[in-house]
């Protein structure tokens, strides 16, 4: 019966037995509390039932409980918090040494790109122990990216770039759900998530051969013209990029702004937002020449242009 | 609470035969339709929300039908999509924020305050109009072919990319608010100025404590929820670029804007309930309610805290970590004034006298449905595990424990408890037992699976699932069967009561302290002969009974 019928998801990441281990905890606490408080009342009720002749007692109150009862929930509380936290920042702070995924979700698919260039819609490829990092947005509205043997998800907001990373412990197929309403075929908008042993995964991306996103990037580049005004040489009219990446830069009517994925994304898009100081607002929008998947592409470039200035980020 | 009435120099009592009450004076649908009296206003309440509750009743078995097999076989994914969301919005706009306050509101907190109405009268018919003409704007909307953005309306998809009729919708959400508004007003004003001489603060049962904190959030919250909705409303026609990143606006505003109007909205749902335990508490036990200044103050407490937790919706939303710290310690920290009040509720059934009527029942239903539902709150505050929490069927089971198993439960406590008082019958007590045990049994089958399906793994809002979902699905779609046959008893019960039920004339049948007990059954139209005077606490039950032996008084 509890075969077919098992209480949690497969655990197959480092933090599902985080986040297990605060569930079952706080299954036992508010099991205890809820019994026992409906056992009191319960108790209480019936000891205390109406009888003929037995008047009810005259009870104010008492400070002494009242603080008493405060103060206990209280505690837990903070503890429940503090324990919520660590495990939230775990889940939010990846380690230095990642893949780097993309994802597009879109009504109703989820589009990945690997780090090595190969794409595939709906599912997810990866190996087994290693950290992997996936940057993620939306074409459309909001969607969510759940991977719940991971117990993991996170929302992907047009606009926006949202991340979540995991490092897979054991292999198998996952399920992948989209979580955030987003309309007719919300409930569709699923896929498996294969986690792989590393030569598996070696052999899997072998036989889907693609462009890695910052060879992908540095042909947009060229062709999108970014070259002319971006390249050091005559026709320089724009920033020097490579090395840029993770750097702050210097805005034009003060203040500063960190190069990271978001914002080169919103030179792409919106170069007027914030303009570097000590140029023209001469770059001219790509809204609408470029999907998101393109745009990822290019922030992937312009980041490995750093690569090479020196380390990796 | 014993008042003691100026004695009147010409108080004659009628012959019961003709005793005026506001139900008899005048048959006329006129008269119900254009009256100002606050007792016939809660009746038009009551029938409206029952209607609702109806249509909503309805969509939700259509949901349980669909959800029997992993396949979407029983409806299309568009319509089952519309489906949950006019359940949803219907539930919550047309039940859950107007019951109590609309209903039981309406009714007994100008009689328990020893008032002849609220403060304005003629405002708080209009609150029922306008509630009537969103009401209308709904079933419009149902009619010509529905909304499906789910209640909560996030954008884009809202704004741009559902061709359902949302506009309509939000316009809906905007007038029905200041029905809310205009009764939160009416509340605050009834209490500031309208209490009998000697009712006190102190004095106040504290069913007028919650209506009060209730009545602040209305005000100050809803018209949020307008400006939300009326700024959807206007990027959906003009895109006017507030919420769609396509022509310059922040879906993560719209979350913002939409959850700092409805986690106060809980409250708008459950406080009112909150009010209608303690009076149900004290009244069965006979005893006043232990720690009433903390029971009173926990409830200003939840309204204030009420307003600084809203991240707690958008932990997973691309919102700041750190932001979602402040909100998350906020989140655990409401539930100490929750809990005090449970531990108050609790500690007043010591030495008290306990009888295990019908309305006592749907209390201790409410503390198990409550309890429940409060420490699931807890899970989801946690901010790791809301992670994987959030928006499955956790948070379902979660909000339907609190709302449907706390708020819904009181209200047909406080309905079982005022009903003798507001028809001059009462209903089976057999019946009416075996309805609340029915109801509690299939609460649990209901929604107790959903608990464990979305821990699993199965997200809300999905018209088809993952096979290994289904066994516990089934339950449920059981449970709702056996929970809906529990309601349906209820209310046929009642229903029966108003031909065929035992006439009640005695003006205390239930034996209790406060003003309303203390007027004709049914009340007169002025509620009272004469002004009463208060000379004691709310819950001066020792007064009542010590000396006396405590005797089943109906
Ligand atoms: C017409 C010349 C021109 C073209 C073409 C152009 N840019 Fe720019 N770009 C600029 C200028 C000038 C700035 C600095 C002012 C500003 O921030 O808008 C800039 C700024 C940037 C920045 C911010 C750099 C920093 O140091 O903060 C990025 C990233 C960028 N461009 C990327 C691109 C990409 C990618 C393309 C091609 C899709 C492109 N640009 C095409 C002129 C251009
Ligand atoms: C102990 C007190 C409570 C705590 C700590 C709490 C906590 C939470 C949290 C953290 C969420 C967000 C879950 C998510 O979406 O990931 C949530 C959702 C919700 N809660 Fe509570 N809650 C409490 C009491 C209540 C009460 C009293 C009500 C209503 C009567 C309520 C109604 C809801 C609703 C309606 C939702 C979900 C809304 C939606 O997404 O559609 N909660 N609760
Ligand atoms: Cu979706
Ligand atoms: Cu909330």
């Amino acid at each position: 019966m509890l075969q077919e019928l098992p209480l949690t998801p497969p655990s197959a990441s480092t933090f599902a037995p985080q986040v297990d281990a605060l569930y079952w905890f706080l299954v036992i606490l508010s099991t205890v509390v809820t019994v026992g408080i409906f056992a009191a009342a319960l108790f209480l009720s019936i000891r205390y039932r109406r009888r003929p002749g037995v008047a009810p007692g005259n009870i104010e109150g008492s400070l002494r409980l009242e603080l008493l009862w405060s103060f206990i929930p209280g505690v837990l509380a903070i503890g429940i918090f503090a324990w919520g936290a660590k495990v939230y920042f775990y889940a939010a702070k990846p380690p230095p040494d990642v893949m780097d995924f993309y994802v597009s979700g879109k009504q109703w698919m989820w589009k990945v790109q690997h780090p090595t260039g190969q794409k595939e819609i709906n599912d997810l490829h990866i190996p087994v122990g290693r950290a992997i990092r996936l940057t993620m947005t939306s074409e459309d509205v909001l969607h969510s990216y759940w991977i719940p043997a991971f117990r993991l998800k996170k929302d992907t907001v047009p606009g926006r770039y949202t991340e979540m990373w995991f490092q897979a412990t054991k292999p198998g197929k996952y399920h992948i759900q989209c979580a955030e309403y987003c309309g007719t075929k919300h409930s569709g908008m699923i896929g498996e998530c294969y986690v792989l042993e590393p030569e598996e995964y070696q052999r899997w991306l072998s036989g889907n051969t693609g462009e890695a996103p910052e060879v992908a990037g540095q042909k947009l580049f060229e062709n999108l013209r970014c070259v002319t005004c971006h390249m050091a040489g005559a026709g320089q009219r724009g920033p020097e990029l490579a090395g840029v990446y993770g750097t702050k830069v210097a805005l034009e009517g003060g203040g500063e702004a960190v190069v990271n994925d978001e914002y080169i994304r919103e030179s792409i898009l919106k170069p007027l937002a914030k303009v570097v100081k000590g140029f023209q607002p001469v770059m001219n929008t790509y809204e609408g020449q470029v999907g998101e998947e393109e745009i990822m592409q290019l922030v992937a470039y312009i980041k490995s242009l750093k690569a090479q200035g020196g380390g990796k980020q | 609470m014993s008042a003691q009435a100026v004695a009147a120099p010409h108080a004659k009592i009628a012959a019961p035969e003709h005793r005026e009450t506001y139900l008899n004076y005048d048959y006329s649908w006129k008269s119900w339709l254009f009256t100002v009296d606050h007792k016939r206003i809660g009746i038009l309440y009551l029938l409206t929300v029952a209607f609702f509750v109806a249509i909503g009743g309805l969509f939700a078995m259509m949901i349980r039908a669909e959800l029997l097999t992993p396949q979407g076989d029983v409806l299309e994914s568009e319509t089952y999509n519309k489906i949950f969301t006019m359940h949803g919005a219907v539930m919550i706009f047309f039940f859950l924020i107007p019951g109590v306050p609309g209903v039981l509101g309406n009714f007994v907190l100008p009689l328990m305050i020893g008032a002849r109405d609220v403060a304005f009268p003629k405002l708080n018919l209009l609150s029922w109009y306008i509630f009537v003409v969103g009401g209308l704007l709904t079933l419009f909307v149902a009619a010509t072919g529905g909304v499906d953005t789910g209640w909560t309306f996030y954008a884009p998809y809202s704004s741009t990319y559902s061709n359902t009729r949302v506009a309509e919708t939000a316009i809906m959400v905007f007038i029905t608010g200041f029905s809310s508004i205009l009764t939160g007003l009416n509340f605050l004003v009834t209490v500031h100025t309208m209490r009998a001489p000697g009712m006190t603060w102190f004095r106040l049962p504290l069913f007028i404590w919650a209506s009060y904190a209730t009545a602040l959030i209305n005000v100050l919250a809803t018209p949020v929820l307008a400006i939300t909705v009326l700024l959807l409303a206007l990027e959906r026609i003009f895109h006017i670029g507030i919420f769609d990143p396509k022509v310059g606006g922040d879906p993560i505003l719209f979350e913002h804007m939409f959850w700092f109007y409805s986690h106060p909205a809980v409250y708008i749902m459950i406080l009112p309930a909150m009010g209608v335990i303690s009076e149900l508490v004290a009244a069965f036990s006979r005893k006043r309610i232990f720690g009433y200044s903390f029971v009173a103050f926990s409830s200003l407490a939840i309204a204030v805290l009420g307003f600084l937790v809203w991240g707690h919706h958008m932990f997973v939303s691309g919102q700041s970590a750190y932001a979602g710290l402040v909100f998350s310690v906020l989140t655990v920290l409401i539930a100490v004034p929750t809990a005090v009040k449970i531990f108050n509720w609790t500690a007043t059934l010591y030495q008290g006298s306990v009888e295990f009527a019908t309305p006592f029942l749907y209390v201790l239903a409410f503390f198990g449905l409550f309890l429940i539902g409060g420490v699931t709150g807890l899970f989801l505050a946690a901010m790791g595990l809301d992670i994987h929490m959030h928006d499955n069927y956790f948070v379902v089971a979660h909000f339907h424990y609190v709302m449907v198993g706390g708020m819904v439960t009181a209200f047909f406590g406080g309905l079982h408890y005022w009903w003798p008082k507001m028809f001059g019958r009462m209903y089976n007590e057999l019946t009416g037992k075996l309805a609340a045990l029915i109801i509690f049994v299939g609460f649990n089958m209901t929604f107790f699976p959903q608990f464990i399906v979305g821990y699993m793994g199965m997200p809300r809002r999905y018209h088809a699932y993952a096979p290994e979902f289904q066994v516990l699905n089934v339950l449920s779609s059981a449970g709702a069967v056996v929970l809906g046959t529990g309601y349906l008893l209820a209310a046929v019960n009642l229903i029966w009561s108003l031909k065929f039920g035992k006439v009640v004339t005695e003006k205390n049948p239930w034996g209790a302290t406060g003003l309303e007990w203390e007027t004709q059954t049914p009340p007169i139209p002025h509620n009272f002969e004469v002004t009463p005077r208060v000379t004691q606490e709310a819950y001066a039950y020792h007064e009542m009974y010590s000396g006396k032996e405590a005797h089943g008084v109906h």
